[in-house]
């Protein structure tokens, strides 16, 4: 990093506390109305031409969603759902992406010092150089999104556009949307717009309308407005209750105490033993008596 | 002095055998521990960059697990475990006083339940290493699996590194046991007090001491 932060939240492998002096930051959301996403792609366009990213052009896999999925070089995608509501049919698209969340997975599993961070602001960043490439990340995050770069073996996800929100700016996405379906702003704010658009979408019909902050990861810096958020899988299966796997909690979490209690256990047993018992030694002499 | 009586325990191929699987280990467990632990996330210095330490682990643990297994097709029949090894298993705290307990073969109870432990947390080792092997294999696994591997992984490691610290320990402690693994011989003495029977076998002495 060229310049200095001083409003870490939490940093990747490191026991001590991160530099903090700026903890007064607001949290930052993106909002994501999925009623108003007409699944232009735009914001697939705009992240890649802020973040630098060319991914290979894919092939067309017989449905809208082109990449066919995340990558290293693809940051955000549109997911399509055909779905049939009330007896209708829905198309729902969802901007799929990193989720920012309050206590993110994919931190929690990195072995790598400084790798990932999360910025006071809610912003989770991986921080590339440091990355070693053990993939531990992706089966930290419950959203499935990290991705290992195959030309470089290092993982990339979205950044919300850590850059343009430092200098005050809107992340790239937001920026280029054309009807205005994703936002940005403090949390509180976005929570506030997002009530509006639930009540709004309750008047047409959608009884179920509703804010997805799923409270599993401590609520996430990247909200979706759903017209059914009663069913959040109907938007290319996202999770109902997503939740830091209770596998990679335990590996991550009792097994560190537990395992250095034995290891000391071992060696400090060995030390005293011998201390207290001396070495266990043949006598020669009962050998020359033999012989 | 009159000259020291002798008995070959292990071969030339046995002890390097031995001490190829020995190396693999300590390269394994500094790095895997430098994984595990953020705090020891330095000792990845050892192998020039975090990145490359990362890199060589799997190929060292596939290295030590083809070395394991010629050691566990050379050993495992000695392995069994009988009335003698379940005495001296129970009587575990004689032995740790210094006490010999048991008509002893060529191994211990002991060196039996470590031989079986190990081989446990290698079977394991291998299979969970190769499912969360980056970037060539993962790729094949669903990530729940991926996920139980992890766990299991550094599970197994952890108890495979508790057991070595006492395999290292007994092999400090009984003195004249290094000796097996670096020039290939006991006394006879040794031999008599921590393996008798073993030690009626090589040299075809028939007398129970």
């Amino acid at each position: 990093m060229s310049l200095q932060s001083q409003d870490i939240l939490r940093r990747s492998a490191s026991p001590t506390q991160p530099p903090i002096a700026r903890e007064h930051k607001a949290e930052v959301a993106k909002l994501i109305d999925v009623s108003t996403c007409i699944g232009c792609k735009a914001c697939q366009v705009a992240c890649s031409e802020w973040n630098d990213l060319r991914d290979e052009v894919g092939n067309n896999v017989g449905v809208y969603d082109n990449p066919a999925d995340l990558s290293a070089e693809s940051w955000t995608v549109m997911r399509y759902s055909e779905t049939e509501q009330n007896g209708k049919l829905e198309w729902l698209i969802r901007k799929d992406g990193c989720m920012h969340c309050a206590e993110p997975g994919c931190l929690k599993a990195c072995p790598s010092p400084g790798a990932i961070i999360q910025y006071a602001n809610g912003i989770v960043d991986f921080q590339s150089e440091h990355c070693i490439g053990c993939g531990y990340c992706i089966s930290g995050c419950p959203f499935n999104v990290p991705r290992i770069n195959q030309k470089d073996n290092k993982a990339y996800k979205c950044t919300l556009c850590s850059d343009r929100v430092s200098v005050g700016q809107e992340p790239a996405c937001v920026k280029t949307c054309p009807t205005g379906a994703i936002r940005f702003g403090s949390k509180e704010d976005m929570k506030e717009y997002a009530q509006e658009r639930v009540d709004e979408l309750k008047t047409r019909g959608y009884a179920n309308a509703g804010l997805y902050d799923p409270q599993g990861v401590g609520g996430t810096h990247v909200m979706y407005v759903l017209h059914h958020a009663d069913q959040p899988e109907l938007y290319h299966g996202l999770k109902k209750d997503p939740q830091i796997s209770p596998v990679v909690s335990l590996w991550k979490g009792i097994l560190k105490p537990l395992s250095t209690i034995g290891l000391a256990a071992s060696v400090l047993f060995g030390f005293f033993h011998y201390i207290g018992v001396g070495p266990n030694k043949a006598e020669d002499d009962e050998e020359e008596d033999k012989a | 002095m009159s000259k020291e009586k002798l008995i070959k325990r292990y071969s030339a191929a046995e002890r390097i055998n031995h001490w190829i699987v020995a190396v693999c280990f300590v390269l394994l467990a500094i790095s895997g521990l430098a994984f595990f632990y953020p705090a020891f996330f330095w000792l990845t210095g050892v192998f020039g960059t975090p990145q490359l330490a990362r890199i060589v682990h799997p190929f060292v643990g596939v290295l030590m697990f083809l070395g394991f297994a010629r050691q566990f097709f050379r050993y495992w029949h000695h392995n069994f475990i009988d009335k003698e090894d379940i005495k001296w298993m129970k009587s575990v705290k004689t032995v740790l006083a210094g006490h010999e307990v048991g008509d002893i073969g060529k191994y211990n109870g002991g060196q039996k339940g470590m031989f079986w432990m190990m081989t446990g947390c290698l079977l394991v080792l291998i299979c969970t290493g190769v499912i969360i092997w980056r970037p060539y294999f993962a790729y094949y696994f669903p990530i729940e699996l991926i996920r139980v591997a992890l766990l299991l992984h550094a599970w197994s490691a952890l108890a495979l590194i508790a057991g070595i610290i006492v395999h290292v320990y007994a092999a400090i402690w009984v003195r004249g046991t290094i000796r097996a693994m670096v020039e290939g011989v006991v006394t006879h003495a040794w031999a008599k007090k921590h393996h008798p029977r073993w030690y009626r076998e090589m040299t075809g002495d028939k007398n129970k001491s």
